[in-house]
């Protein structure tokens, strides 16, 4: 099945919010802008609004304008709507302002100085913070988790071998190509005025909580309505909420429609990053490379605010250990306060970064020991029946051996390496090399985290006979809409085009969850599927389930009887039998499934110049049932391509706490060119549990690529990167040190 | 048709400027102000949205157009200096040719696609005189951040065999 949306968008034809005509609800439209935070900590002394500029003519939001709490709803609601006299972070929201004319509100707010008395930031996580610097408890620690199986210290007192390694990874910025934007306006309803938010967002339901928080209102009195959203990543998880409450407040207060429409530089600089870590291994292994005991710490970068990093931690400290067996496993992870911009969501959510520093470990003990990097993962990757990090049970039937072993044929590994070799024996400055990781990523929400959110969807009988799907996951590239329609009339035996699913919308969709995690085919397909049994269900009256040419004119007849009635399913989300987690302890079912893949990486390395080349990358992946393979190999290459760049080229630069390379030009995504292409295979072993047979693809593509090409740069040269970007700048020194 | 008038770049009367161009193959005239930037105009002032702003600095190329035939960052052109010349924007391309893009999954968000779609489509209207170049070298200048570009460049391969000869 082609991509629904897939004509209109090539032809330009989808409108995203900045695309939409100013007429209706939009008629009038202010332009909205945002005064933010010259410095990374401090008290506010006073906004001076510059001179030249007649200030009554332009909308002004402060902290006093705030009907409700001045907080932004999440895990703490510790983070301000607007910061309320104190600042924790560079570019953090301190006022508003809004006009008609965007340029002369551009050169107002250019005019306007926010006067901060400074006091010490953190900028660096990885130092313990000194007195002046305590900004949360004693410590600034955000969260501390930890995952305890065995007991590590009796075999480090006994291990034969014992090798250690500390990796890091870098902040990377989603650069999704649609800037966030955002309209407001207010309507008339009946409890009231009724505030509506409309714009690209990944989490309606998130941003309905937030605005209803801070606002005062409950769920009659505020819409949101999700408009097309061109690229998220994590990205427009939580931070959508923010500006969704800019952009309400301006309203309000202007009694006019208000559009806040970031442009690329206040993107990169204020919205947020991917979570920088620092991860320390100790293991202890026997000659044959068996691992007997994984000592592991984790420290994150959480930022200012704790927003999502509880959680990003959580996913991080259960996919450390990687896809292995072992026995004796200590993981502790810490999330740090500081003062840049809170790290929040994207894509992977933790995970990439521990594996990364899981999977570069692997290859460093194979070498320590002077076996192969094949050969440490054959010794140890799980079997169905052994048990993960916190004690589940790895069953489904996937055979990640047989996973490794297609891998290495497919790609046909030995006559790579042997190549490789060959090559770099003769290459005057050229060196070549391979790599590989072994990946697993839980899919869906952590532990009981499906549980409570408690997840709903409507399937409604129109009165044509089609089936409208209700529910909040979003559609932001990675085709939710193509696949929910694929699902739908599978399940229903209908065409295609007798399915429609609904813009979310918080007034006619039920909470779905949030469009993360790669939950959205899996669970919530899942839940499309019983919506649509259940239906069939009601109208067949107790016999069989209607189904197909039967459901449509059953559906038809309940309205000709029923004239103006609604006809509609729920499903509720339920668990797997069997999956039980005690997230106190960290003991259980971290998920009810996990995803795995391999990743083959053949690198070229230019001696003279340090660059690195991928020149081919190959990726294999066991996602459950693929829907629809176009969009589930889309998924791959994107996400791959996403990863190769965190891994060699996206170097956030910052100053005095603020990105100083906010831009495109200095900030480094790949390019056509700078890739090979990305070849996807697929191991398809239908998921029970998961819609239409599918486990989650969004995440685990972003988890192997940046061990895998680092892996493969050590083969290359012999030398040991430990962390990404891996930059010209930071390999030139490191080759200059191998002999 | 003008939609979105209301959010285009304002100037005073006196400073303003008048240009007439050739817009998809129209001839137009527009009112533009001295700082204004062509993407703006097609924008805001012609309601043209297709055209998308990625990045405002010439990097990304979402905002591509063609400008006297040749792919040109919408973003970077001062609206002023597009008199007497010719502009084809995405709304000039017909979805019915855009199939083999569809098939390989070209776009996924859709956000860098009208972008990649006007170059692509000069690439495919030039390829034999562009015969040194790779496409995905062609393609360098458009940066997506979903599909890691195999499906552009198949969709682009595919629509340059199902096309081969024919002219836009
Ligand atoms: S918007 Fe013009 S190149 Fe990015
Ligand atoms: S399709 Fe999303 S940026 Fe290209």
């Amino acid at each position: 099945m082609l991509r629904i949306e897939g004509l209109s968008k090539l032809c330009g034809a989808e409108r995203y919010l900045d695309d939409e005509p100013l007429e209706g609800p939009l008629k009038g439209c202010l332009w909205g802008m945002t005064v933010r935070s010259p410095v990374s900590r401090g008290r506010i002394r006073d906004i001076v609004y510059g001179a030249g500029f007649n200030w009554s003519e332009f909308v002004v939001v402060t902290p006093d304008d705030i009907p409700g709490p001045n907080e932004t709803y999440l895990i703490e609601n510790d983070q301000p709507v607007l910061a309320p006299g104190y600042v924790r972070h560079m570019h953090e929201p301190v006022a508003l302002i809004a006009h008609a004319d965007r340029d002369l509100l551009r050169r107002a707010l250019a005019s306007i100085r926010v006067q901060v008395d400074p006091e010490p930031p953190v900028l660096d996580f990885r130092v313990p913070p000194r007195p002046e610097q305590i900004q949360r408890g004693t410590d600034n620690v955000i969260k501390q988790l930890r995952i305890c199986k065995g007991d590590v210290e009796k075999v480090f007192a006994t291990a034969p071998i014992i090798v250690e390694g500390e990796y890091e990874t870098g902040a990377q910025e989603h650069v999704y190509i649609e800037n966030n934007a955002m309209a407001a306006w207010i309507e008339d309803g009946p409890a009231g005025d009724v505030v509506v938010v409309r714009g690209s967002m990944q989490c309606p339901y998130y941003v309905l909580n937030a605005v209803k928080h801070a606002l005062k209102r409950d769920e009659t009195r505020v819409r949101i309505m999700q408009s097309p959203t061109g690229g998220g990543f994590g990205g427009k998880e939580d931070y959508p909420s923010t500006i969704a409450l800019h952009a309400a407040l301006l309203a309000l207060k202007a009694q006019k429609p208000v559009k806040i429409v970031y442009d690329r530089s206040e993107d990169m600089a204020a919205t947020t990053k991917r979570h920088p870590s620092l991860v320390r291994h100790k293991t202890a292994v026997d000659r044959n490379g068996r691992l007997l005991a994984q000592k592991i710490e984790v420290i994150l970068d959480g930022g200012a605010y704790v927003t999502l990093s509880p959680v990003v931690l959580s996913r991080g400290i259960i996919h450390a250990a990687g896809p292995y067996s072992c026995d004796h496993v200590l993981i502790e992870g810490r999330a740090m306060l500081t003062n840049s911009v809170p790290y929040g969501a994207f894509r992977g959510f933790g995970a990439p970064q521990t594996i990364f520093a899981v999977e570069r470990h692997m290859d460093r003990i194979a070498q320590k020991l002077g076996i192969s990097p094949l050969e440490v993962r054959r010794v140890n990757l799980l079997k169905d029946g052994q048990t993960t990090s916190t004690q589940q049970t790895i069953c489904g039937g996937t055979d990640r051996h047989a996973l490794l072993e297609r891998a290495l044929g497919e790609t046909d590994y030995a006559r790579l390496l042997a190549q490789a070799e060959e090559f770099n024996r003769e290459h005057p400055y050229l060196r070549r090399g391979v790599g590989i990781a072994t990946v697993l990523h839980g899919a869906g929400f952590t532990g009981n985290g499906e549980v409570y959110l408690n997840s709903k969807v409507d399937v409604a009988g129109l009165p044509d006979g089609r089936l409208e799907v209700l529910a909040a996951s979003t559609e932001m590239g990675q085709g939710t809409n193509t696949v929910f329609t694929r699902l739908a009339a599978d399940a229903a035996d209908y065409a295609t085009d007798d399915v429609l699913v609904g813009m979310p919308d918080t007034f006619r969709v039920p909470n779905s969850g949030p469009t993360v995690a790669s939950r959205t085919v899996m669970v919530v397909g899942k839940l499309i599927e019983r919506a649509i049994s259940d239906l069939a269900a009601q109208l067949g009256g107790g016999g069989s389930p209607l189904r197909g040419k039967a459901l449509k004119d059953a559906i038809i007849a309940w309205h000709r009887v029923n004239g103006g009635g609604s006809l509609k399913a729920r499903a509720t989300y339920t668990p797997p039998p069997n999956v039980k987690f005690d997230d106190k302890k960290y003991i259980g079912d971290a998920y009810a499934t996990f995803a795995w893949g391999v990743c083959v990486a053949h690198v070229e390395v230019d001696l003279r110049t340090a660059a690195v080349r991928v020149l081919h990358f190959t990726s294999l992946q066991d996602i459950g049932k693929v829907i629809n393979p176009t969009l589930a190999r889309g998924q791959v290459q994107g996400g791959t391509v996403q990863a190769i760049g965190w891994a060699l080229s996206e170097e956030l630069k910052f100053k005095d706490g603020g990105m100083a390379n906010n831009s495109l030009t200095n900030y480094i995504i790949p390019t056509s060119d700078d890739v090979p292409p990305i070849r996807v295979l697929f191991h398809e072993n239908p998921y029970e549990h998961g819609g239409g047979g599918a486990k989650g693809v969004g995440e685990l593509p972003m988890d192997g690529p940046a061990p895998a090409i680092l892996n493969a740069v050590a083969h290359a040269t012999g030398c040991d990167p430990l962390a990404i970007p891996l930059t010209p700048e930071r390999l030139m020194p490191l080759l200059e040190a191998t002999p | 048709m003008n939609s979105n008038a209301a959010h285009k770049p304002v100037c005073a009367e006196s400073d303003a400027i008048t240009i007439a161009f050739t817009l998809n193959g129209k001839s137009h005239t527009a009112k533009v102000a001295p700082g204004e930037r062509l993407l703006d105009t097609l924008r805001y002032g012609l309601a043209l949205t297709g055209t998308k702003e990625g990045c405002g600095e010439g990097e990304c190329g979402a905002c591509t157009v063609l400008l006297d035939g040749l792919p040109a960052n919408s973003c970077l052109v001062p609206a002023f200096q597009v008199r007497g010349r010719d502009v084809r924007t995405i709304e000039s391309i017909p979805a019915e040719r855009l199939g083999p893009l569809l098939e390989s999954g070209a776009t996924q968000c859709g956000a860098c696609t009208p972008g990649v779609v006007m170059t692509a489509a000069w690439i495919r209207d030039h390829r034999s005189e562009l015969q040194s170049f790779t496409t995905r070298a062609l393609m360098a200048g458009n940066l997506c951040r979903c599909t890691g570009y195999d499906g552009i460049i198949d969709g682009l391969e595919r629509w340059i065999a199902s096309e081969s000869g024919g002219r836009s």
